[in-house]
């Protein structure tokens, strides 16, 4: 029960900040693909860049335990690809869909119900997709430390780094 | 969007305290951010619905079967907290069609909810097989510094941003 209500008070801050963010709308979404709008970029990794510093702390303290979804790349690439030409078509992904409702985007509803329907498409070819594609370069639960042999801070410092110069970047351009 | 509306918080700040959520999330209960999952296991109890037993001998659903777990409350209080936010600052619009779509598309709720239905489908499917949507790759593995979500994240992008390119072709720039 505790679990429940913690996940509900956890997307209700998510919902609320997304919100605050102006991060659920269509017009953002896809001007984020149309390269003409960065806003959702630069919320995703400023969420991104804070949630990794603290992971890590709470990694290394032990106080939470990892949960690395595995690399298989074949999967990987043709359903994020897939996943890009859906996204271009509903300007919503899962998450923001329920906020976008939230916020009274009534499109978003008939978006749901095309996810929905998705959902349970998947579960009628998984049995042949699990015999195939997800067999196609199945490498695990890897970590960028791991793959290139570093310590977890050094990627940390990298990535954060590359976030700033991303964030000045699109500030420059105006974007 | 309304003339007046207000502009919101910076993207910055917005998702700075994204993360604080994150890291308190996996504090306490030791679960990372995700969406996509949650809709396998609702579509699985709508099923059940229509034929009942003939979930239970699916495969897919025995992984990931009809329950109510963390992320579909997860999932529910973004609509809340969504609804919450944009009902205090003035931002709450009944909209049917967004803008940027009416100016390529035209005004049709019609056409517009055809489209985002068959837009979700085709997502939904590639959140699956992919293993998950930005939710779970950005905020959930990417934060873990997972290769996947570096991979996947960088390929919804490739993919959003060409296909977003060639639907909208030829449009001027708003």
């Amino acid at each position: 029960m505790n679990t429940l209500i913690n996940g509900l008070i956890t997307g209700v801050l998510f919902g609320f900040l997304m919100q605050k963010g102006r991060v659920v709308r269509y017009d953002r979404q896809i001007g984020a693909l149309r390269l003409m709008d960065m806003t959702i970029v630069k919320y995703f990794f400023s969420a991104i860049m804070t949630g990794m510093i603290g992971i890590a702390v709470l990694h290394n303290l032990g106080i939470a335990k990892p949960l690395i979804l595995p690399t298989n790349i074949g999967a990987n690439i043709i359903g994020g690809l897939t996943f890009g030409l859906g996204w271009s078509i509903i300007g919503y992904c899962p998450g923001t869909s329920l906020g976008a409702l939230g916020e009274g985007r009534t499109d978003a509803f008939w978006g749901i119900l095309g996810m929905l329907t998705g959902a349970a498409l998947f579960a009628e070819v998984y049995p042949a997709i699990s015999r195939t594609v997800l067999t196609w370069g199945r490498e695990g639960s890897i970590t960028l430390p791991h793959i290139l042999g570093l310590n977890d801070w050094i990627v940390i410092v990298l990535f954060v780094a590359m976030g700033l110069g991303l964030f000045v970047f699109l500030e420059k351009k105006g974007l | 969007m309304g003339k007046n509306e207000s502009k919101g918080w910076s993207p910055y700040l917005a998702g700075a305290l994204t993360g604080v959520v994150i890291i308190v999330s996996a504090w306490s209960a030791g679960n990372y951010f995700g969406a996509s999952t949650c809709f396998v296991r609702v579509a699985g109890f709508i099923e059940e619905l229509f034929s009942p037993g003939r979930v239970a001998g699916m495969e897919y659903f025995r992984w990931f079967g009809p329950k109510v777990d963390w992320q579909v409350m997860f999932v529910s209080g973004i609509l809340i907290g969504s609804f919450l936010s944009s009902r205090t600052d003035g931002s709450f619009t009944i909209k049917a069609v967004p803008d940027m779509w009416a100016s390529r598309f035209g005004p049709s709720p019609l056409k517009r909810g055809a489209f985002a239905f068959i837009g979700g489908i085709i997502l939904m499917f590639g959140a699956r097989l992919a293993g998950g949507c930005p939710s779970g790759y950005g905020l959930g593995a990417m934060v873990q510094m997972a290769v996947s979500g570096l991979i996947v994240i960088g390929c919804f992008f490739t993919g959003g941003i060409i296909f977003a390119h060639i639907i909208y072709r030829g449009d001027a720039r708003r």
